[in-house]
């Protein structure tokens, strides 16, 4: 198997984005492109979970291809919920380590805003299971809801520890101008004034508004190459240096223990065994916070931290930038937006980002090594990759 | 025999109990005050909604031309008993609402016009509009219209306002909705908040003068514009784009 390096990024600002699908990827594919400073590809995978849906489009890679002048490059879509971004990541991955291509485009895109919250919150909810979730109404949000209630009860995680780290990544995202939210938030604003309720009213209790990310258009890309071609281009040798990828069952009741996440447990170990690093040797992650509950435990499942003791790191400020494993920096899907299939790459732009160390007011100082986790459905279906710049 | 035509123009007011000012905390920790604006102050706020006249975007431009046209006509006596409440943190301008009455027991809701985002400020100064028009002019409905799909959520369904389509509102004589005392009384715990009296220094900030939003709303940047360059070799499109938001100018 050959080694697979990211010789260019690229993204667009996460926001609402009143343009074509094809356009905000194409746009981002672009960034990636002159970065890199290829002009043609063999491969494109467009990560996306919503167009044929949302925006009525399909045949999304076809699209893109096109749109870039890319032909006649092999060109496919891979939608695999809101891992869709890292599952294109570890498609590209396997056509160069396998020799089979050199250089392939990963494009991740999502236009959820072309419809209103209702129906975009309807639209991810349809990844559930269709006969025991999502006919009883069951959404993201209430998911994310039982499991954090859950392990308040269990661990003693607290709506305080939620608002942590709600105002941790929201506030990062100030450092990264193509994030979503610009707005700083405090806790005594959101949790502890009088008028906190109002500010910050419950979505799906234990969850309030600022627990979740907001719905977000938006792309990112990324270019995988051989050693070769890496060392061609000139590029800082950023290594994609370890991949795993792991299911669990589709409906959450029927798991042995709703508060283990396994395929996030699976995922990154096999992510770890094949890039020989272990959680200690990470400088930096990107976890997939589309709810606060969510960082908390994949910071446990991944390993920084044992189970059940990942609260008690964020009061400690161990997850803030300067701190053990900064997590998030960039913002995370809190801050930065979670335009679904765009995430998973839009993590690998700000883990490369930060290896490259180009992350200025957020740079994690001395990164040489990161990772990031892409969390699809409820936890059943995870991607885990770790990079590490080697020059 | 000569006659004062501007005594025929002018309307005769009546007589609107001033409101109370309050203040709030906002999500980012800020003190938002709430307070009435009077005739003498309206050309202090003319000069901040005009630029908003020429953001196409959420409606800004409709609004915004809307308000200076109630605003002017409130500040050159054509318009009857109009009310402005405006909402400032730190002296700046984050919000401007009125509206005005139309009988001793009816109100009309003009507009919201949020000059921060992002903050709840619009919602906040929606409430304390209704508050005025309910709790302190005592009227027992409030004719409402939304202009924008975001005041539409705020208003109509966060409110779970009534229909009243058979009265065209004075916005463009579309169909009307309407707060009603009781469903104000509904929504009071969870949507209405503040507190009185006003710390004298949160208080005198604001009265001191009405200082210009340090973000107000600006038109949209066109992120992509670099697409529609992806022939132009040198980039220079993209690059000036990228600039462009890293001043920090296009992130809403």
């Amino acid at each position: 198997m050959r080694d697979v390096y990211v010789a260019g990024i690229g993204i667009t600002t996460f926001t609402r984005l009143e343009y074509p699908l094809v356009e905000i990827a194409s746009y981002a594919s672009m960034m990636a492109l002159k970065d890199a400073g290829v002009t043609e590809v063999d491969q494109i995978y467009v990560a996306n979970m919503g167009a044929p849906r949302v925006n009525h489009q399909t045949a999304l890679a076809s699209a893109v291809a096109d749109s870039l002048s890319l032909l006649p490059a092999g060109a496919a879509a891979i939608e695999n919920g809101p891992a869709s971004g890292a599952a294109a990541i570890k498609a590209g991955f396997q056509a160069v380590a396998s020799g089979m291509d050199d250089v392939v485009l990963v494009t991740g895109v999502e236009r959820m805003r072309e419809v209103n919250n209702l129906e975009a919150t309807d639209f991810v909810a349809t990844l559930t299971h269709p006969l025991t979730e999502y006919i009883y109404g069951v959404t993201l949000p209430a998911h994310a809801a039982m499991f954090a209630r859950l392990y308040m009860e269990k661990y003693g995680v607290t709506e305080r520890h939620l608002a942590m780290v709600g105002v941790k990544n929201q506030n990062a995202a100030l450092n990264n101008v193509w994030a979503h939210l610009q707005q700083g938030i405090t806790l005594e604003g959101i949790l502890d004034s009088p008028e906190a309720m109002t500010n910050n009213p419950y979505v799906a209790e234990p969850l309030r508004f600022f627990d979740a990310c907001p719905v977000s258009d938006g792309g990112a890309a990324i270019i995988l190459v051989s050693k070769e071609k890496a060392q061609e281009l000139g590029r800082p040798m950023i290594r994609l240096s370890g991949l795993g990828q792991a299911t669990d069952t589709h409906a959450v009741f029927e798991r042995e223990e709703p508060t283990d996440l396994l395929a996030v447990r699976k995922a990154a170990k096999d992510a770890y065994e094949m890039s020989g690093l272990s959680p200690e040797e990470i400088d930096v992650a990107e976890l997939h916070d589309a709810f606060t509950i969510l960082e908390i435990a994949e910071s446990e499942e991944v390993g920084f931290f044992p189970k059940g003791e990942g609260h008690i790191a964020l009061e400690k400020g161990e997850t803030a930038l300067g701190g053990k494993i900064p997590i998030n920096v960039g913002g995370g899907l809190k801050g930065r937006g979670h335009p679904v299939g765009a995430t998973g790459v839009a993590q690998a732009w700000e883990i490369v980002t930060q290896l490259r160390g180009d992350g200025e007011k957020r740079q994690v100082e001395g990164a040489k090594t990161g990772l990031t986790l892409n969390f699809g459905g409820f936890g059943n279906n995870v991607v885990c990759l770790t990079f590490v710049r080697e020059d | 025999m000569s006659v004062d035509l501007e005594k025929i123009l002018r309307p005769v007011e009546a007589e609107m109990k001033p409101y109370e000012p309050k203040y709030m905390m906002l999500a980012s920790g800020e003190a938002v005050v709430v307070r009435q604006v009077f005739r003498d102050e309206i050309p202090d706020l003319l000069k901040h909604v005009e630029p908003l006249i020429h953001v196409e975007r959420d409606y800004y431009d409709v609004v915004a031309a809307r308000v200076y046209a109630e605003l002017l006509g409130y500040y050159q006596y054509r318009f009857q008993d109009q009310y402005v409440l405006a909402l400032q943190v730190d002296g700046e301008l984050a919000a401007i609402v009125n509206g005005r009455q139309v009988t001793p027991t009816l109100g009309l809701s003009l507009h919201t016009l949020a000059l921060r985002r992002g903050l709840r400020i619009g919602a906040h100064g929606f409430a304390a509009k209704m508050e005025y028009h309910i709790d302190t002019l005592g009227h027992d409905e409030v004719l409402i219209v939304a202009e924008s799909p975001i005041g539409f959520r705020r208003w109509m369904i966060e409110y779970k306002l009534e229909k009243r389509f058979h009265i065209p509102h004075e916005l463009g004589g579309v169909p009307s909705w309407a707060l009603t005392r009781e469903l104000f009384d509904r929504a009071r715990s969870k949507l209405v908040v503040g507190r009185r009296p006003v710390p004298p220094e949160l208080l005198d900030k604001a009265l001191e003068s009405i200082l210009p939003p340090s973000d107000p709303p600006t038109p949209a940047l066109d992120p992509l514009a670099a697409t529609r360059a992806m022939y132009d070799p040198t980039a220079t499109a993209l690059v000036q784009q990228r600039w462009e938001m890293e001043k920090g100018a296009g992130n809403a």
